[in-house]
């Protein structure tokens, strides 16, 4: 075969050449996106768990027994509020601005550990009554479904800080921006998880 | 074997867990150490570690990830096939009164661990390297969108085959069937340690199957070649796309399923137990909402395998393609509202049954689509009979015959009478040999040349397709035949006589398929030591599509050059215009090899065995040294290099595409 003399192949080759290296980190949000939706099957599954399960007291307790409204709606406001939070953060990342970042971000964790914190209280304050996950179905599927959730939170607080120190070391760089823009898109996602969670586990049951 | 109390320092684990009065396991662990231990010594002897850690164990190369996915999958073969023969072995034996040699907790154990690890070990394993080695070529990709992550995928299911391995020498494994129905594998009926090495291993493994089927959507979808429009995508990588797709939407409720069974077991929960409102039917939908996507996982890359191969060996662009591509996505929507034909005796009603049997009958119309592409691609066209196409023509007659035995089952009022029969049995091997098995030897024998760089022997190749094809006759119609006439599925013994030709005919099917197997492996080992004579250049096999515009095998970076797709099959394309590479070649930038991800496989196999026995110290320990040198592994900001352009030129100069 001969060397291609036409304008189709060579030329073409060498321009792209340095585009495809410099778009190395372009798949990251897509990636992430999938991975939410497989995150999201997860409690699809758990839902639906619930939606079977969630009548069978098994003469144990059941909601109306159980939840405290108000105790839900102050754990609740923490978390929306800490998207809010995280949303400011991400607009001081985007002016560039370190400091102020940090500070919303460390703001994000506080109302997360907080949630986390009222959780746990719910959870610990539940099995000591004798309505712990080994008691019924129901309870068996509720602590299943807001563990879970429970246990996303605290994965992502635990993002939160290694990232806080990572934009500490590195600053607002692009691999950083990145991160931060996926663990947003985890936050609020959570964050839309636990409106499912308030509504079908508490609310529902509730009126 | 009874519960012992729970040491602080060793959980349940006791002397009394190791197997050492079973003459097959002592033998079989024998086996594997003398084997292991030669394995050890060969490869001190050839200085062959430092070179095996940095450019297999730690690579993030898509096509070394992807043949070692095949290693595991060969060699869980040899693993799974040997229980298959101690089946095959007591089934022959075991009639009117005599109970053959295995005991009943010994062979519930074995029919578990052949079903799990064929499918998830071997089935999957294959798949998926297939998929790993050659979807990113197929799309002019340097490697995957996230290749560390598929290095580590790859180790999470070496740490689950792992697992269940251990669990031969070290305890037992499960007897409750390869899905784990509840309450049988709930804590009141199967308290041994044997179920939890099930959930475990799954669950490790499919992390990693998960994490992959990620990582391969966004290659997909990101990484195609400049000018790759998704109608101009080969039709493998479609079917990997489909395949992806399933395994994202399907494993994440195998997931739950499996972590909601482990609460049950580990806590006491009744999400479905008999007692406390739990619902153990719950269970079996929500496991055959998995399982069902599941076996459409593995059977619809290999559409893709022999679309390829039909394409080339007769020489025409395939039949279809427009249809190929939508019956994919047809089957990939289907396979999702099946389910239940798993459990028609259920009871759910005349309505709900009618509803699953139809849609099972309709995954029939995009089958037959496909079936006729392929048989349309073939006619007129100059077909060549090398072994790939013996393989897929063996996957056409064979696959074709189990899937009308599946339209049968898919008729309510059948499967009342075939339930749980062999006629299943039959049924669903048909369909993984027939379309597995030979589609991943069509792969295999395809795609050898380019992985290697040289074609495998045509006469052990012959030999391993007329052993396979005709062992699988002999092996499974006696199954149906069996199954009609009300033999169930799993019985290690049976009262009537009449039955045992069947079984004996079955068993020595199995035989041809062990010699067929032999074959693969002689086969192997002969081509490896003729390479010299075998050698072939880039496009063996006159080709179409993209990965064989690479070398043989190709340089890591793959292309030299990106290239400007203009249409469907490309490379041939490429080829009638005479195209040869640019000389002026540019740095090519590459992600570097990273050892984290064997790290956290080989702690996660740790916690794995540690929940297993209930050694909580060890548990808490690996768990936490997962989650740290997983952050840890963020701190490393540096995980690019360049390739000079001058190694570029090296490396092309040294075979360049002919």
């Amino acid at each position: 075969m001969t060397p291609l003399d036409s304008t189709q192949l060579a030329p073409v080759m060498a321009v792209n050449d340095h585009d495809h290296g410099a778009d190395h980190g372009s798949p990251t949000q897509i990636g992430f996106w999938i991975y939410l939706m497989s995150d999201c099957i997860i409690f699809g599954a758990l839902f639906a768990t619930y939606a079977v399960l969630g009548g069978r007291y098994a003469g144990g307790p059941g909601p109306l027994d159980l939840f405290e409204p108000e105790f839900v709606a102050v754990e609740t406001a923490l978390l929306l509020f800490s998207s809010v939070t995280f949303g400011l953060a991400m607009l001081q990342a985007v002016k560039g601005n370190l400091n102020r970042t940090l500070v919303w971000l460390a703001v994000t964790g506080v109302l997360g550990a907080g949630f986390i914190g009222m959780e746990l209280y719910e959870f610990r304050h539940l099995i000591h009554i004798g309505a712990g996950p080994d008691r019924s179905a129901f309870l068996s599927a509720f602590f299943a479904l807001v563990g879970t959730h429970g246990l996303h939170v605290t994965g992502g607080i635990i993002w939160l800080v290694t990232l806080m120190v990572q934009i500490k070391m590195h600053g607002l760089i692009d691999a950083n921006m990145r991160r931060l823009v996926t663990l947003s898109m985890f936050w609020h996602f959570l964050d839309l998880i636990w409106i499912g969670v308030f509504s079908f586990v508490y609310l529902v049951r509730l009126v | 074997m009874s519960i012992e109390t729970i040491s602080p320092l060793f959980g349940r684990l006791s002397l009394d867990w190791i197997p050492y009065q079973e003459p097959i396991l002592v033998g079989t662990f024998a086996a594997v150490a003398v084997g292991g231990f030669a394995v050890l010594v060969l490869m001190t002897y050839y200085g062959l570690w430092g070179s095996f850690w940095r450019d297999w164990v730690t690579s993030v190369d898509h096509k070394k990830i992807g043949i070692m996915y095949m290693v595991l999958g060969f060699i869980m073969m040899v693993r799974g096939f040997a229980d298959a023969l101690m089946m095959r072995a007591q089934q022959a034996l075991a009639a009117g009164g005599a109970e053959g040699y295995l005991p009943q907790h010994h062979f519930d154990q074995v029919f578990t661990a052949h079903g799990v690890i064929m499918i998830f070990f071997v089935a999957m394993a294959f798949v998926t390297g297939i998929m790993n080695f050659v979807m990113p070529t197929q799309i002019g990709a340097r490697d995957v969108a996230f290749p560390f992550l598929n290095n580590f995928s790859f180790w999470m299911t070496v740490a689950g085959a792992l697992l269940v391995n251990i669990s031969l020498f070290v305890g037992e494994f499960a007897r409750v069937g390869w899905l784990a129905f509840p309450p049988l594998s709930g804590a009141s009926f199967s308290t041994g340690p044997g179920m939890d090495y099930y959930l475990w291993s799954l669950q490790i493994a499919g992390v990693g199957t998960t994490l992959s089927g990620i990582n391969l959507i966004a290659t997909i979808v990101k990484m195609r070649a400049p000018g790759m429009k998704m109608m101009d995508m080969p039709v493998f990588t479609w079917t990997a796309l489909a395949t992806n797709v399933l395994i994202v939407a399907a494993f994440p409720v195998l997931t739950a399923t499996l972590a909601l069974l482990t609460l049950d077991r580990y806590f006491g929960m009744h999400f479905f137990t008999n007692d406390f409102g739990g619902n153990p039917m719950m269970y079996i939908n929500l496991i055959w909402i998995w399982g069902h996507p599941e076996v459409y996982i593995l059977i619809i890359p290999i559409f893709g395998v022999i679309s390829e191969v039909v394409a080339t060996f007769s020489g025409k662009p395939l039949f279809g393609y427009k249809t190929m591509v939508w019956a994919t996505a047809c089957i990939m929507v289907l396979s999702f509202i099946v389910w239940l034909h798993h459990f028609f005796t259920m009871g759910s009603g005349a309505n709900v049954n009618t509803f699953f049997g139809i849609t099972t009958m309709i995954i029939a119309v995009p089958t037959g689509v496909k079936i006729f592409n392929w048989l349309f691609t073939m006619y007129k066209g100059r077909v060549r009979l090398e072994l790939p196409m013996y393989w897929t023509i063996g996957f056409l007659v064979t696959f074709t015959i189990g899937g009308m035995t599946g339209v049968l089952l898919a008729v309510p009022p059948v499967d009342f009478q075939l339930h749980n029969t062999l006629f299943l049995v039959a049924h669903f091997h048909n369909v993984i040999i027939g379309g597995v098995v030979f589609g991943v030897y069509a792969a295999v024998t395809y795609w050898w040349p380019k992985a290697f760089g040289f074609k495998l022997n045509d006469t052990w190749g012959k030999r391993s397709f007329w052993f396979w094809f005709v062992g699988f006759y002999f092996a499974f119609m006696p199954l149906y035949a069996l199954g009609l006439m009300g033999v169930t599925r799993r019985i290690n013994q049976y009262p009537d006589p009449a039955w045992q030709p069947y079984f004996i005919i079955a068993a020595f099917g199995a035989v041809l398929i062990l010699l067929g197997i032999l074959s693969t492996f002689i086969g192997f080992y002969v081509s490896v030591r003729d390479r010299k004579a075998l050698a072939c250049g880039g496009d063996p096999w006159n080709a179409r599509t993209l990965e064989w515009a690479t070398q043989s095998p190709p340089a890591p970076y793959n292309f030299p050059h990106d290239i400007q797709v203009r249409g469907r099959d490309e490379f041939w394309r490429m080829k009638q215009d005479g195209f040869v590479w640019s000389t002026a070649y540019q740095p090519i930038h590459m992600p570097k090899g990273t050892a984290t991800g064997v790290y956290i496989a080989g702690f996660a196999l740790v916690f794995g065995f540690a929940m297993v026995w209930y050694i909580w110290w060890l548990a808490t320990l690996s768990f936490v040294a997962m989650v740290a040198i997983g952050i840890g592994h963020t701190f490393n900001y540096n995980r690019d290099y360049y390739i000079p352009a001058q190694d570029v030129a090296a490396t092309e100069a040294k075979g360049a595409v002919t």
